[in-house]
């Protein structure tokens, strides 16, 4: 397991690093997360795009006008859904819940490759640079049409990890 | 080099007839319709012609139609862009050295 | 000699949405497009688009594109593919090459040239080895024509396209060894670079390639830092394994029709070098000749719709299907939309570019002249 990145940040590592993420009205406070399932934006740079907005059920993300604006994450209101998720262009959004159990947390993240993993399926879970954090356990795979082929995978870790894990390590291709 | 059988987006390769092309000489096997030089890649075929002065091979550059770099002997006219023509049944493809040479194929016929 | 009142020559995003707008005000339309499919590059963006609803955003570049071609099929618009406009004169009479076999020419009222743009080359040694690219060659390989380029590639350019192709790549299932980018930023928007970090892929900025090899096919490649003067740093070379490159280094509007005609230029090299000089209207000095899309200044594929749609409303309105009102009205929805589309820090700078055009007196070699 390698160390937290601390690395220059998006516009040269590629990645928004921790302090980059946290300085985004997106990235919800840590009272928060014992709340239980929270979405956790991480749009750091402003673009034309707003479909978080109009995604969210409960109203819990603000953009506004002009649609540059970052958007601003209601913790009080997420409700953790995840519809915000596969509405997000940039897949920058992403779902955790500290609470899952007493050790363990899960996160819910994007994953647009083949193969997708399988339930049940033990994986390891990267950082914002693709570095192997912890290894994690597949509880559930959602790929329904609503989210346009973007297929939603959720993992259950220990939970001392909690901040850094933002996916997993793309899966070895099958030979079929 | 190879097919993509499966992909998230774009879905599972759609069922395609395939047709019976010869390279340099070689049976290969394509799909019906699909560009020639997407067939030769999926043979691990990349090099598709050798220059005039000093032999040295090219391949796909632009992709669409543009560079010219993708030319091969096609049914015996050289110069053929491959990226932007489809494979038939029976097609013969071959490298093509320098300008090439005109084999006897058709000038006006339609495909 | 076949007739048309409005020919659009190219039937990529900015084509067809001038077609779209046009024929929707009752203009007869023929679009004129060398390829087999229409569509231009929109069918190989398999990525959500950004910008708000009405843009269409967090739809598929290959969705949208189908919604254009159902709604062209809606309104009747006619429609030549594999067919190459090789002249168009004064007279707005164009010479179409159909099916590499007839030639012909076929004459207009207005005339739309939304003819696109087309991928830079950088010159290195090694560059001619098959297996160097484009990358937008290697997005229609992987995603029209679903063949992979190769196992492991190098990936120049750190611009949308650079990291929008690598990402493409990675679902194709080729592996990416890097991205290197020259400057010492990142180009890309951060969310697509972000992306493709956290699927490991390494960035390195302030540095370029010096050089690829193999027999008849890349082999190798060796990437070397660059000084804050842009120069190589000897000594801080190294290798990578890879089978393919992917030049990622910018686009060049395709011009050609345009200069032949004997349009105004300007020259703007963030939009990519040399392009027709238009109005507000879209139309070129050349009147009755209008242009959009990538063809006015390389930006995305959501402005060149908004700007087909402008020359769209404006050719129709110039034949009589608009009043000057009505055509002002529709006008300003689009502008609205091309407006917000050209904000943030990365639009605002083209945002002030395309201002510059139409605050100019009338192109480049106009100046000259005067």
């Amino acid at each position: 397991m390698t160390a937290w990145p601390d690395h220059p940040g998006v516009k040269l590592s590629g990645a928004p690093n921790l302090d980059e993420v946290k300085k985004t009205p997106g990235y919800p406070a840590q009272k928060y997360w014992k709340k239980g399932s929270l979405a956790f934006i991480e749009c750091v740079e402003e673009i034309p795009c707003n479909p978080c907005e109009s995604s969210c059920p409960q109203g819990a993300i603000c953009v506004g006008t002009p649609i540059t604006n970052l958007p601003v994450l209601d913790a009080e209101k997420c409700i953790g859904c995840g519809k915000c998720i596969a509405a997000c262009p940039g897949l920058a959004i992403y779902i955790k819940n500290y609470t899952y159990a007493e050790n363990e947390a899960t996160v819910t993240f994007p994953y647009e490759y083949w193969p997708i993993p399988s339930r049940g399926q033990e994986v390891s879970l990267v950082d914002e640079m693709g570095d192997v954090v912890c290894q994690g356990k597949v509880l559930r795979v959602v790929n329904t049409k609503q989210n346009n082929h973007t297929p939603l995978v959720t993992c259950s870790f220990s939970k001392e990890f909690f901040e850094r894990v933002k996916s997993m390590k793309r899966l070895p291709k099958r030979n079929n | 080099m190879g097919r993509i059988d499966n992909h998230v987006i774009l879905g599972d390769a759609p069922p395609r007839r395939k047709v019976a092309i010869t390279v340099d000489g070689e049976p290969l096997e394509a799909f019906e319709g699909e560009m020639i030089a997407a067939a030769l890649w999926s043979a691990g075929k990349k090099d598709l012609r050798y220059t005039k002065k000093n032999n040295q091979p090219r391949g796909i550059y632009c992709g669409i139609g543009r560079c010219t770099d993708c030319v091969m002997i096609v049914d015996g006219i050289p110069n053929i862009r491959t990226c932007k023509t489809p494979v038939r049944e029976g097609m013969i493809i071959k490298t093509q050295k320098g300008l090439g040479e005109w084999e006897g194929g058709g000038l006006n016929e339609k495909s | 000699m076949k007739k048309a009142e409005i020919i659009v020559i190219g039937g990529g995003p900015a084509g067809l949405c001038a077609a779209i707008e046009a024929a929707r005000q009752g203009a007869r339309v023929l679009v004129i497009d060398e390829n087999s499919r229409p569509g231009g590059q929109l069918f190989k963006q398999i990525h959500k688009f950004f910008g708000s609803r009405e843009h269409q955003a967090g739809v598929r570049g290959i969705d949208i594109g189908n919604r254009l071609l159902e709604e062209t099929g809606e309104l009747d618009i006619e429609v030549w593919l594999n067919s190459e406009v090789v002249g168009v004169g004064k007279e707005k009479n164009v010479w179409v090459i159909r099916d590499g076999t007839d030639s012909l020419e076929v004459k207009g009222d207005r005339i739309i040239l939304a003819t696109g743009a087309m991928e830079n080359s950088l010159i290195f040694p090694g560059w001619t080895l098959p297996g160097v690219m484009g990358a937008g060659a290697a997005q229609t390989m992987i995603n029209i024509h679903r063949v992979t380029p190769g196992e492991r590639i190098l990936m120049i350019g750190s611009g949308n396209v650079g990291v929008i192709v690598s990402y493409q790549l990675l679902q194709a299932g080729v592996e990416v060894a890097a991205i290197i980018e020259a400057a010492p930023r990142l180009g890309g928007y951060g969310v697509h670079t972000a992306k493709v970090r956290r699927a490991g892929i390494p960035f390195y900025t302030s540095h370029t390639i010096k050089r690829a090899w193999g027999r008849n096919k890349v082999e190798g490649a060796e990437i070397i830092a660059l000084d804050d003067k842009w120069q190589q740093i000897p000594g801080s070379e190294f290798t990578l394994d890879v089978d393919t490159i992917c030049v990622a280094t910018g686009l060049t509007p395709l011009a050609e029709l345009a200069w032949s005609l004997g349009c105004e230029f300007q020259f703007i090299p963030q939009l990519g070098g040399f392009f027709p000089d238009h109005n507000e209207h879209m139309e070129t000095n050349i009147p009755g000749i209008y242009t959009a899309g990538d063809l006015t200044g390389v930006e995305e594929a959501s402005t060149a719709m908004e700007e087909g749609r402008l020359a769209g409303i404006c050719a129709a309105a110039s034949l009589g299907y608009l009043t000057v009102d009505e055509r002002n009205i529709k006008c300003a929805q689009v502008w609205e939309r091309l407006n917000s589309l050209r904000s943030g820090p990365f639009g605002t700078v083209r945002r002030k570019l395309k201002e510059q055009i139409l605050q100019s007196k009338g192109g480049i070699f106009n100046d000259r002249l005067a």
